[in-house]
Formats: C-alpha cells, structure tokens, sequence
C-alpha cells in the first residue's frame, strides 16, 4: 500500500479503495490507530464509533471483492460534530444535560447520505456547549486543540471538526455554523470549511441552536473533497422543513473551470475595522491572487451582526427555555449567563431584527447583480490562547467568545453561500471569507480552488 | 434607544419571576452585562429606520 490514509486527501483515499490498492479496512484501521494516539492530544472525539466503522469497512471491502459499485467516497472516514444524531449514541451538542438522553435511533440525514456515498463514520467530535460559542472550548469535555499550537483555541463552535481534519485525524468532517461556527474554526485551524446557502443541505437529525440561522456543511484540507462531499450531501429533504426544494446542483465536474468572468470584490469598512495585521495581510494575499482590485461596502454590516445577535440570543434562549428553569446548574455557566439574558429580551426587537434581516437581504442581492464574489476576512484574528477571556479589536478590548465571529455573522445572517479557505501564515494560520449570491456555492468553491491551484490557499501541515 | 443600566437589575429580577426563571446573586452581574450587550445591539437595529409596511424575514406559507 503506497497511500498513506492519514495524510491522504478523500479524493485520493476513494480512488484508492475503488482501484483496490488499499482496502476500507486498512484506511479504517489506520485511522483508529491515529484517533487513539495524536486523537488524545488533540481531544477531538467524543466517542470513537470503532465498531460500526469496522462493519462498514469490511462490507465495503466484500461488495468490491463481489463486483459490486462502490460511491464517489468509497471508504472515506469523516467524523460529526456531537450535535449531528449518530444511532446508538446521544446527541451530546456538547451539553452535560443532553449526556441523559436516549440514544439516538436513526442517523442524521447527512450521515446517511455521506454513507450511502461509501463514507466510513468514525466518531463524534467535540464542541462548544449548544454550539453557543466561538472558542472550541468546552468545560464538560474539555477544549478541542489547535494541532497547529495545542495550547491555543480551535475556534468554534464546530472546535473537534476543525482540529480533527487540520490534526490529520480524518479528511473530512461536519459541522453546524449559526454564526460562524464552521469558518471560524475553519480559519483558525487552517483548512477548508463550506458554510453552503440556507436551506441547501438538510439539517434532519441534528441539534438545533437557532433554527433561523442553523446551517449545515463540511470541512477538508482540499477544495475537491469540500466539493465531493457537497455534491454528495445536496437534495432536498422533507424531513428539514428549511431544506429548499431544489435539485442537486454538482460542483465537482466544474470546479476547475477557472475563475474567468467572476467579478470579484473585497468587502471594505466594517470587515477591514478591528482587523489584526494578519487578518488583512490573509486578505491581501486572496485579493492579489485574483486580482481583485475592487473594494466594495456592504450596506449596515455593523447592524447585521447586531440582528443576528438579537435573533441568536433570544431563539436560543426559546429553546432552552425548560433546560433553563429545571437544569441551570448543568449548563457552562457562561453559557446559561448569556441564555438567561436572551430569554429577557422584549420580542418588540426581535421581530425588529427579523424585518431589518430582510431589508439587508435585498440590500445585498443588490449589490450581487454587479459583482459575483466577495472576499472578506474570516476571523479578525489568529488563533487566540485556550482560556483567554478577552482580545483588542480596533483598540477595543472584547470578549473573544462573542466577538471571533464578526466578520463572519453579517454574511450568515442572511444565508449567502461561504467557502473559507485558509492562508498559510507564519506562525499560524489564518482564513479568508470567499462569498457568493445565493445558491451560488459553485462560484465560491471555483474561486477557492483558484487559490489553492495558485498556492495561496493551501491547508498547512501542523507537526502534531 | 438608551436603557439605563441600573434599570437591568429591576428588568432581570422580574422577568425572572415572571418567567419562572432561576437567578442566584452570582450569577446577576453577568447576566446583566449579557443583556446590556445585547440591548446595545438591539438598539443599533432599533435605530434603523424601516417602512411600516417591512415583512420580518421568516415568511408562513399555509
């Protein structure tokens, strides 16, 4: 076997597998044996589905040795966020309290999918409680670990999801991004992550948070395998009710077609204010590659961020509402501070926010019927400590666990479609916000693999 | 829109009644500063100003 499965990207592993020059068992194995040694370290997983990944491995590897048609991720092991349901487990969403439910009896709907594509699940990943953070920190689990610097943050709240891929743990993984909860540990942990358009990938069988914001999408250290899993999860689902009623639109086929006719624009003011040198030098960097010369403002931003905080605080206080009256004790207490203070806010502003969400929502397809991406920085920052409390931003000092995400909510406050692709800094990585008009996540993942074939965007190997 | 920050303590102590809610002493002063932040936010919206006739964004089709 010449391939190595742990450095391999999906891609290469299912065309390794479909060829025969590697079995899923072997992958498999070799994956295991990563998650139990460097996993422990990177404290990623929170249940390690050995089991079942071996019986998926070996009926794989019998239905090729039988003839039988193997999928596009033939043999590809991924891992889930802990809020995405896996049979036999509980659905943790990294709560204490959710530890006492029964375990979930069938998959999340992107699990089945992602399987049904030949993917092997190996695990459930750490994350920020109820996914209401940006750090990667949680106090039950203990925080998932930068493999690029393991005292520092992976970002969050998908925290596992990033370090388990940039960690070489497994080439592909999901996660959830209310927020930002995707592209910001995308960005800090230097790989590639899809936050894709609301409503376009099922969320059935996962968690919620704020179902208004809720999106699902992958992670990878490619482009192309951010693209196969994409195309492997898309298509309506009646079990999502946000799940939009459209056909599967492919990505991969086209992805190397070249960013020729892409109007590409650099979003100014609000995403350039409290940005770290990095930050901007990341940007930069993106722009120069593409020549993208032209800076655009995207109208209220500040305001944007500022409805999506409302509408965040007070549907997750909804939500937790019971959780909060009978278990309080239970919760991080960060956590339960900020939920108790949503469930005080008068609904006169949220139904405010809602309006002003679609009053900005036509204010930016204004702005795309002259221009086809946007770039802007992912994170005002590189990744900070594990337990630092506040951060400077535009001379400000801030709470980093609610402000690494604000250059990241005014654009998921209304559901555009965000490839973040990381920038290869020294000594750290840092990600950049490749933004499309709706439904346009092909746009943004050719853009992305320009960058990555350009070798401005590549995910950079930790020495974990 | 401005809330003066010691109107929060009276805002937090009755809603928490009113909503059944658990508060210990310890808890309150982050509580208030969570809601203080977020009314900041709420006011930034709040001061925008929208014609009557705005849809919210969440739209129920029967």
């Amino acid at each position: 076997m010449t391939l190595n499965p742990i450095t391999a990207s999906a891609a290469e592993i299912a065309g390794a597998v479909r060829a025969g020059s590697i079995t899923a068992s072997q992958v498999t194995e070799a994956v295991l044996a990563a998650i139990r040694t460097r996993g422990q370290t990177l404290n990623a997983f929170t249940a390690v589905t050995e089991e079942r990944a071996r019986a998926k491995a070996a009926a794989l590897d019998a239905r090729r040795a039988q003839g039988g048609a193997l999928g596009p991720l033939a043999g590809v092991p991924f891992a889930v966020k802990n809020l995405f349901d896996v049979a036999g487990l509980p659905t943790l969403a990294g709560s204490k309290i959710n530890r006492e439910h029964a375990p979930a009896t069938r998959d999340a709907a992107l699990i089945e999918r992602l399987e049904a594509a030949g993917a092997i699940l190996v695990g459930a990943l750490n994350m920020g409680e109820y996914a209401y953070d940006f750090t990667g920190e949680n106090v039950h689990d203990g925080p998932s670990r930068n493999p690029h610097d393991t005292l520092r943050m992976t970002g969050g709240s998908s925290g596992g999801s990033g370090s388990a891929v940039a960690g070489r743990l497994v080439p592909l993984a999901l996660g959830s991004d209310t927020n930002g909860s995707i592209r910001v540990p995308a960005s800090l942990c230097g790989i590639f992550g899809l936050k894709p358009t609301y409503g376009r990938l099922s969320r059935a069988r996962t968690f919620p948070f704020v179902t208004s914001l809720d999106h699902v999408g992958p992670f990878a250290r490619t482009v192309a395998d951010l693209a196969l899993a994409y195309d492997a999860m898309q298509g309506h689902d009646p079990d999502d009710p946000v799940c939009a009623q459209r056909p599967a639109a492919p990505t991969l086929p086209r992805i190397d077609d070249g960013i020729d006719g892409l109007k590409i624009a650099v979003a100014g003011g609000y995403f350039r204010k409290g940005a770290a040198p990095e930050a901007l030098t990341a940007l930069q960097r993106v722009a120069a590659a593409l020549a993208a010369t032209r800076e655009i403002e995207i109208p209220e931003a500040a305001r944007a961020r500022a409805a999506a905080y409302v509408i965040t605080a007070t549907e997750g206080a909804a939500l937790h509402l019971d959780r909060l009256r009978t278990r309080a004790h239970d919760f991080d207490p960060a956590v339960r501070d900020r939920l108790i203070a949503g469930a005080m806010v008068p609904a006169t502003l949220v139904n405010k926010a809602q309006k002003f969400r679609r009053w900005y929502r036509a204010r930016m397809l204004e702005l795309f019927t002259d221009v086809d991406v946007i770039l802007a920085p992912a994170t005002p920052c590189t990744a900070p400590l594990i337990g630092q409390q506040t951060f400077v931003l535009d001379g400000v000092e801030l709470p980093v666990r609610a402000n690494l995400g604000i250059y990241t909510q005014p654009i998921s406050f209304i559901g555009l479609p965000v490839v973040a692709v990381p920038v290869p800094l020294k000594p750290l990585p840092i990600g950049v916000q490749i933004i499309a008009a709706p439904w346009r996540e092909d746009a943004a993942l050719k853009v992305a693999r320009a960058l990555e074939r350009a070798g401005v965007a590549i995910a950079p190997t930790p020495e974990i | 829109m401005t809330t003066k920050p010691d109107a929060l303590d009276g805002l937090i102590e009755a809603a928490a009644q009113a909503l059944d809610l658990p508060l210990e002493p310890a808890w309150q002063p982050a509580i208030k500063a969570n809601l203080a932040v977020t009314l900041r936010q709420a006011a930034l919206v709040t001061d925008f100003p929208l014609p009557d006739d705005t849809e919210p964004a969440p739209v129920f089709q029967a």
